[in-house]
């Protein structure tokens, strides 16, 4: 085929596609000249080319098309049918460059029926015009054809020339004029074959591992002179992967820009009201994933449209707005990218979706009686599976989310889906940045070296059965105390069939999801940057490894998948495991278990904090404090802390002293008590006093014993005046007023006192239901805290209510949970929540409160 | 399986009424590869055993930079495991590289004969009482004047059974 023929191809079908997207942006906002100048433009263009280069046929179609559009930019209004008469142009024009790239030439047949019908639209904008006697734009015909005779334009010169140029229907067509403006005036950017481009990339990945080797050799050698070009080499082959890796990124928008003119044909041919949302365009991906994903985003939107959003009259009787919205997002997590797409229609049906699992007999009948809502949802992608009744031309036969799983499932992501019934869908998809070069530990597990990405592991720590950190068995299951916490231990070599049950090694601690755990191995190496090559087909099925790569040293090494070896022995919420699927159910239960810090102090009395506000726990010698101003106090860690006793507790004198140390910002204080009994987890009933006794909020029965439950409000100011006026001076007035909607009176008397320090001011309610009241009350609110243990239902309807209001446009809203489940963050995000914090982490509470990171609500 | 289909794949020998093999042996068996999907005959040194991989997969080792999956032949056509031990990231096997779909494999055999170049005329079908296993992987059967040569599958020997993909 011609050279110039192809040229033209590519270009016009990108232009094609720009103006796709840009007209169905302009029905919205038909007041907008710049998408109008734009597409105006861009049709221009593919018009001049098709007229340089002899293609009668779209030529003529191109013209009519723009002659309607010369009548909106002099201000004809936008109807709708002639956006659709457009855009079927468009589709047509499709259609013959279809052939052309097949055929070489222009398909036989002519396109007058539509060419007329643009011609109407086009004579009736321009009597809409003439009635109203606008005098249009002023042409300027010097800068024309200043701009014609120097062949070279800046863009804001074409821009002139744009609105100067005729428009087709006044006068015949000047082509000088058309071709001088038809030549794009873009940034300095180069064609360049996809395949060349994976070329480079193979090269470069082959480069990283022979620098490796050479690192490698180089490690066991001791040549000076070697070192230094060594050294060189390896930053330039860093700086050049990094290059590499960046062409090969593409923003995921250009994977989305056919969704607006999907959906507004869908809400065209549904007669539903659908407002499409992208969030997060420049988001960058491989541009290999972002192939891959294209296809199930399409029909996961196509999905929300035909099945999700209601017809207008029944969300009006709903109470929602008539326009149904799908949102679809995308943003950077950690080394991963998710892309959630959410919609406020009608929900899934659970029951609909039980009952046909049951009819399909996808699983036992007692067993998906059984299952958890969120099991019972990704019933949803299993193969021809469709609750749909009647299947529709766009979507419902079944085909279509086992496709996208498997989509997904291929380059290594993760899909979820959660539902509110009435309230809508969220799907998630969480895929690999990319899937090329990632940063790895190396690991020896007996004596088989293994690579674990970087990206999940939080810290090593080295086990010895004699020393500190030893690995304790609860019914032969692995543990490690770390930093008074529980952390469940695998064997490296136990999921792999071996059954070497070591005692000394390192612990490799892992974070998956919201989940941690260690995994066991032998020996850690070094940390390499290693070419991630997919699996052979043959061992793609084995759950814990998710590539292999080649190491410095030549040897192949595999790549432990961390979600794998979880999902292996049940630590996640995975496919199988049924007794941790059931977290979001058993939520309620377990949201009223506290983790106490019980101690003694004073004669034989028990009293009890949470440990969650606790920082460190210390035993001190009684001759190291020293005393000033009437306080006593500790230099610790290179500051003064001021040590309060607890009431009832004489400060030591000698000996050792046990301290319960809190820390707030830079304020840092100890609690001398006479001795720490244990840490307890356990479902609290607080009976609070009815007069606040000194330092006490109340009494609860803990290991069967009566504990008084210390109030730090009480305390803390002993230690700094300022500490419960928070700093007034510079960060009270600027804090923000936060609503703390908290039913257990416990939890509300522990998180005020330490909102308030960190220079907040703060509303509270035990009920949800006078919440809104309260918010209305203060304009000023910057954020509610709403716990989701009790009723998280609730919570969502009071986010929803609360966000519909434009004065709480700004509003964080944070949830609280004992446990959130990512179906927790899931529907979360879906009501609109910023953010979902565990209920005692208050450091991850105040962050959230104080910064204005960006949080779920992006993802919804 | 048709005289036709072997014709194909073994295009790369250029005659008409010949055919073209790489033999190798297996416990006692000779055996034909097309010469035309024999990348190329190496010694496997240092491979990676994969654990929890189907019994027939040896492990991965490295060729020139690319991942092969090593895969036993004696394993894959019923037989006993070799007489050296297994999986053994020392010692030294034979293998032929087979490439699949832009994947590479290497086939560990017991010992790699010559290039043979057969007649046509001398190809049978497989006969009809073999054992199925064997059946399945094999195209047909040459008559050689003192031994027989079975004719690989080599696609039916890289379609392993897999446990139902997680």
């Amino acid at each position: 085929m011609d050279e110039l023929l192809q040229e033209f191809l590519s270009e016009t079908g990108e232009h094609l596609d720009t103006v796709d997207r840009e007209l169905v942006r302009f029905e919205q906002e038909p007041n907008n000249t710049d998408i109008l100048r734009n597409i105006f433009r861009l049709v221009h263009t593919v018009k001049g080319t098709c007229g340089f280069i002899g293609l009668p046929r779209l030529e003529a179609l191109t013209h009519a098309a723009e002659s309607v559009m010369g009548q909106f930019r002099d201000g004809a209004s936008v109807s709708s049918t002639a956006v659709t008469a457009i855009l079927e142009t468009i589709d047509q024009i499709k259609e013959i460059m279809a052939e052309l790239t097949e055929k070489g030439q222009e398909p036989p047949g002519n396109d007058d029926a539509l060419i007329g019908e643009l011609r109407a639209l086009a004579a009736k904008a321009s009597q809409e015009l003439s009635a109203k006697e606008e005098p249009g734009v002023p042409l300027d015909p010097v800068a024309a054809y200043l701009a014609k005779s120097t062949g070279e334009s800046r863009p804001d010169e074409l821009d002139l020339i744009f609105r100067a140029a005729p428009s087709p229907l006044d006068k015949p067509r000047a082509p000088g004029a058309e071709e001088a403006a038809a030549r794009p005036v873009g940034p300095a950017t180069l064609r360049v074959n996809v395949d060349t481009l994976e070329h480079l990339m193979t090269m470069v990945s082959e480069l990283v591992l022979t620098r490796n080797q050479l690192l490698e050799i180089s490690r066991q050698q001791e040549d000076a002179g070697l070192k230094a070009p060594l050294q060189r080499l390896s930053l330039i082959t860093a700086e050049l992967q990094d290059g590499v890796m960046k062409t090969r990124m593409q923003p995921i928008g250009n994977a989305w820009s056919k969704l607006p003119r999907i959906v507004r044909d869908l809400s065209t041919d549904l007669d539903k009201k659908i407002e499409l949302v992208l969030e997060g365009e420049d988001t960058e991906l491989d541009r290999q994933i972002l192939e891959l994903i294209k296809d199930p985003l399409t029909h996961m939107v196509r999905n929300c449209a035909d099945h999700a959003i209601e017809e207008p009259a029944e969300r009006l009787a709903l109470g929602k707005p008539e326009a149904g919205t799908i949102r679809v997002s995308a943003y950077h997590e950690g080394g991963s990218v998710t892309i959630a797409i959410a919609d406020d229609g009608r929900g899934m049906d659970v029951a609909r979706i039980r009952r046909k699992a049951t009819q399909l007999a996808l699983a036992g009948e007692a067993e998906i009686e059984k299952m958890s809502e969120a099991q019972i949802l990704r019933f949803v992608f299993h193969p021809g599976f469709s609750t749909a009744e009647d299947v529709t031309a766009i979507s419902g036969r079944g085909v279509g989310m086992d496709v996208v799983k498997v989509n997904v499932d291929a380059i290594g992501g993760v899909v979820d889906i959660a539902s509110i019934a009435g309230t809508g869908t969220a799907i998630t998809i969480k895929i690999p940045l990319t899937l090329a070069i990632v940063s790895a530990l190396i690991v020896a597990s007996g004596e088989q070296r293994f690579a674990i990405p970087q990206a999940v592991v939080r810290e090593l720590v080295r086990v010895k059965a004699s020393s500190e950190h030893r690995i304790e068995r609860i019914n032969d299951s692995p543990v490690l105390r770390l930093r008074d916490r529980l952390l469940p231990i695998i064997a490296l070599a136990g999921v792999m069939g071996r059954s070497a049950m070591v005692e000394d090694g390192f612990i490799v601690v892992t974070q998956v999801g919201e989940r941690q755990f260690g995994i066991l191995v032998d020996s850690v190496f070094h940390t390499e940057e290693i070419v991630v090559k997919p699996m052979s087909t043959k061992l793609r099925h084995i759950p814990l490894f998710s590539g292999n790569t080649i190491l410095g040293d030549g040897a192949v090494v595999l790549i432990v998948d961390p979600n794998g070896v979880a999902r292996l022995v049940g630590a996640l919420p995975g496919s199988q495991e049924a007794p941790h699927s059931n977290a979001a159910g058993d939520v309620a239960p377990a949201a009223e278990r506290t983790t106490m810090l019980v101690f003694r102090a004073g004669a034989d009395q028990l009293k009890a904090v949470p440990l969650s506000l606790v920082t460190r726990l210390e035993e001190v010698d009684a001759g190291l404090f020293e005393s000033g101003g009437g306080r006593t106090l500790l230099n610790y860690r290179g500051k003064l802390m001021p040590i309060v006793p607890v009431e009832g507790v004489e400060v030591r004198e000698s000996g050792l002293q046990p301290l319960v140390i809190f820390s707030e910002g830079d304020l840092t204080m100890a609690l001398a008590v006479d001795a720490i009994v244990d840490i307890v987890e356990e479902a609290l009933d607080i009976e609070m006093l009815a007069m606040a006794e000194q330092g006490v909020v109340g009494s609860a029965i803990i290991r069967g014993r009566a504990t008084e439950i210390l109030d730090l409000a009480h305390y803390l100011p002993k230690a700094n005046a300022n500490w419960l006026r928070g700093r007034r001076d510079d960060t009270l007035a600027s804090g923000p007023h936060v609503l703390l909607i908290e039913p257990s009176d416990f939890l509300r008397e522990m998180l005020v006192p330490v909102l308030r320090a960190s220079g907040m001011r703060v509303s509270q309610s035990a009920d949800i239901a006078l919440a809104a009241g309260i918010a209305a009350g203060h304009a000023d609110l910057g954020a509610i805290v709403l716990d989701l243990d009790r009723d998280p239902e609730a919570g969502f309807a009071l986010a929803g209510r609360l966000r519909a209001e434009a004065k709480h446009a700004g509003l964080r809203i944070i949830g609280l949970s004992t446990l959130p489940t990512p179906e927790l963050h899931v529907a979360a995000s879906l009501a609109r929540f910023d953010e979902v914090v565990t209920k005692f982490d208050r450091r991850a509470l105040i962050a959230e409160l104080t910064e204005s990171r960006p949080g779920l609500r992006q993802a919804a | 399986m048709s005289t036709q289909a072997t014709r194909d794949e073994s295009g790369a020998a250029g005659f008409e009424d010949s055919l073209d093999y790489v033999t190798v042996t297996v416990g006692e068996q000779l055996l034909g590869l097309p010469i035309g999907r024999v990348q190329d005959v190496f010694i496997a040194t240092r491979i990676t055993p994969v654990p929890l991989a189907p019994r027939e997969i040896v492990g991965l080792l490295n060729l020139r930079g690319r991942i092969v999956t090593a895969i036993c032949m004696r394993q894959r056509m019923g037989r006993s495991a070799a007489p050296a031990p297994e999986g053994c990231a020392d010692c030294e096997l034979v293998a032929v590289g087979i490439d699949q779909g832009g994947e590479a494999f290497a086939l560990i055999v017991d010992k790699v004969g010559e290039v043979m170049r057969l007649e046509r005329s001398t190809f049978e079908p497989v006969p009809i009482h073999l054992d199925s296993g064997w059946a399945g992987l094999a195209k047909g059967i040459h008559r050689l004047e003192d031994r027989l040569l079975v004719v690989l599958d080599v696609d039916a020997i890289l379609r392993i059974e897999l446990p139902v993909a997680a």
